[in-house]
């Protein structure tokens, strides 16, 4: 199943079951989906559920907080994350707040869906990443979906929970393939291994998760070693088990992400690392982000500004040698 | 007008006030802190409005003490709130700017400016979702009307004909800006012309508002979509505590005085009847002092409790 096939079967199936779910956003209905995530949907379930706004994220937002106020379930698309900072207001100062402010009388079951990253040539306004500034926001579930079995779980639960959650998709994963287990539900909020090792952990999530399973073969020939990759998949609260499980196991960390390094997401992970697990460490933890530059449009700088297999089994395999593993 | 309501309306409008009183006394003695905006001068129209729009849900900004009580939430659990404590209606974690109460159908307390009005809008379509037609009231201050938020709100609650009351207190004053001097004209009304209809009132005339909210409330339980109230105020403090109004001249705030909501309903009732409620508004802010007083702090070792619903506890802690 394609990756916005599984986000759709998501939909389709908690809307089935529930009638306080709503969709909200920028041509979700008629048009089915920027993304085609919501096809069909606008068919089977009609105008009241299906909403098409007007281009005014502010208002998405704002109007999914008060559709959650009202007795909805409801989940608003934004077309892509640069457009959701239109919404910064309602999603950090409502959304994430109003559960607390209200010492817990007003609960927000609603999601806010978004896709990021870079995509091909969109450029600085079409190819950001907010996950760090969303993260840093308490009282929002920040998930991030790398692969369509965890995107389908994942959505699922975070429609049905009381919790306002903001849901990260990347551009270039709607038509990624794989097997969706509709029968076997997971845990959304646990981190996964994706591939089992013993020398390095190295710590990712969305596409960046992607680029790191292509490099690994290539790392581990070189530095003979083997690798460790986990999908964090729920970015806010984070499974620090998980991490500190494996990180104590194979005492070396690298942490690969796509946005920018100045205050970049992977920064906690290694303050994290850096205060809990500093003993633990035969060398120091590395981190690969993108460079601190607006996304620019050209393709060679394009790729050069973010971390690719190429750049990552680089930096990996000389990190390693310099360190001796 | 019925007899028993106007002495209702009289009755809040002391208690507001009273409490406005009471609020302001205990913040110069530093028992409530932060920010404290004081609704002294616009009571009537605060009582008036809640008390009309009775059935529906009430969406508010932040200068809102008279408006939580006029909804029928109890005084003490309001000061308490003020003064940080636990039995606060928000348990401390609001203050006075963040009041919330659902089993009021209260979701007050908004501190940015606007803000609330996208979330009014939502839950208005929520309303016309589950077909419950007495709809939803968002109040909002002249200043909010210049914003984004506004005019986006305007424009989808027409577009999808929600029943939903906007309702505008212009007291002419953003903070210390004229109206004027930040948008063309003084009536904010104008702003939503194009998409609803328009209702204008003397906001320091507690009868008209409650009759023009009512007429209000009337034309969106008919299914017709949005209206637009305008009530011209005058607030007779500062914008908060924090500001001494010293844009405003002796002159112009001896007409705002004169304009009293509350002198305006005395003349309607007898004298007896004023001595008694009188008496019985300072009684209950009183106890409701008292009530803040005596009120245990939140409890440390629960600072982080509501960050996320108990349903989280196991994942976050």
């Amino acid at each position: 199943m394609l990756y916005r096939e599984a986000l759709n079967l998501a939909l389709d199936e908690t809307m089935a079951k529930d009638e306080k779910i709503v969709v909200l956003g920028e041509d979700v209905g008629y048009y089915g989906g920027s993304y085609r995530v919501t096809q069909g949907l606008y068919a089977k379930y009609g105008e009241k559920r299906l909403i098409d706004t007007p281009i005014a994220e502010l208002s998405i937002v704002g109007n999914a907080v008060g559709m959650a106020i009202g007795g909805l379930r409801p989940v608003a698309e934004i077309m892509t994350a640069n457009f959701a900072l239109l919404a910064f207001d309602q999603i950090i100062n409502h959304m994430a707040k109003l559960h607390y402010m209200s010492a817990g009388k007003i609960t927000l079951p609603m999601v806010v869906r978004f896709p990021q990253g870079v995509s091909r040539q969109l450029a600085a306004q079409h190819s950001e990443s907010y996950e760090q500034m969303l993260c840093a926001v308490p009282g929002l579930v920040v998930f991030a979906a790398s692969d369509p079995n965890y995107a389908y779980h994942a959505l699922k639960k975070a429609i049905m929970m009381d919790d306002p959650v903001v849901f990260i998709e990347h551009e270039l994963l709607y038509n990624k393939k794989g097997e969706v287990d509709t029968k076997n539900s997971i845990d959304p909020f646990k981190a996964q291994i994706k591939k089992e090792g013993k020398d390095i952990t190295i710590v990712s999530y969305l596409k960046m998760v992607d680029e790191v399973l292509v490099a690994v073969p290539k790392i581990e020939k070189e530095l003979s070693c083997s690798c460790e990759v986990i999908d964090l998949c729920s970015l806010n609260p984070v499974d620090y088990e998980t991490l500190k499980k494996s990180i104590e196991k194979t005492t070396r960390l690298v942490m690969v992400e796509e946005d920018h390094k100045t205050g970049g997401y992977g920064a906690q992970i290694l303050s994290w690392v850096a205060q809990e697990l500093f003993y633990s460490l035969d060398a120091p933890p590395l981190r690969i982000a993108g460079v601190d530059v607006p996304i620019p449009y050209n393709r060679k700088l394009e790729l050069a500004s973010i971390p690719t297999v190429d750049s990552i089994a680089k930096r990996i395999i000389s990190w390693g040698e310099k360190h001796g593993i | 007008m019925d007899k028993l309501l106007i002495e209702e309306l009289y009755y809040l409008m002391v208690l507001g006030r009273e409490f406005e009183y009471a609020a302001k006394e205990h913040y110069m003695s530093g028992d409530i802190s932060g920010f404290l905006h004081l609704d002294i001068g616009q009571e009537g129209f605060s009582v008036a409005s809640m008390k009309a729009f009775a059935k529906g849900d009430v969406f508010t900004t932040y200068r809102e003490h008279v408006l939580a009580i006029a909804r029928g939430i109890d005084p003490n659990v309001v000061m308490a709130e003020l003064f940080g404590k636990v039995t606060g209606i928000s348990q401390g974690r609001g203050g006075s700017m963040h009041l919330f109460d659902p089993s009021h159908f209260f979701y007050g307390g908004d501190a940015i400016v606007g803000g609330q009005i996208p979330n009014a809008v939502g839950c208005a379509y929520a309303r016309k979702y589950q077909d419950q037609m007495d709809g939803v009231m968002v109040v909002f201050g002249d200043g909010a009307t210049n914003g984004g938020a506004f005019f986006e709100s305007l424009n989808i609650a027409s577009a999808q004909k929600l029943p939903l009351v906007f309702l505008c207190e212009n007291n002419r004053y953003a903070i210390g800006t004229n109206i004027t001097h930040v948008a063309p004209f003084e009536k904010q009304a104008h702003k939503a012309k194009p998409y609803m209809p328009i209702l204008e009132v003397d906001g320091m005339d507690a009868i008209a508002v409650y009759e023009t909210i009512q007429k209000a409330q009337q034309y969106v339980r008919e299914g017709h979509g949005p209206i637009f109230v305008e009530a011209m105020t005058c607030r007779f403090e500062g914008h908060s505590m924090s500001d001494a109004n010293s844009y405003r001249s002796s002159q112009e705030m001896e007409i705002c005085k004169s304009q009293d909501p509350i002198d305006k309903i005395t003349k309607k009732l007898p004298k007896d009847l004023i001595q008694t409620l009188q008496t019985k508004a300072q009684k209950v802010i009183q106890e409701a002092v008292e009530y803040a007083s005596n009120s245990p702090q939140p409890d440390i070792s629960d600072l982080t409790k509501h960050t996320f619903t108990e349903e989280l506890n196991h994942v976050v802690s």
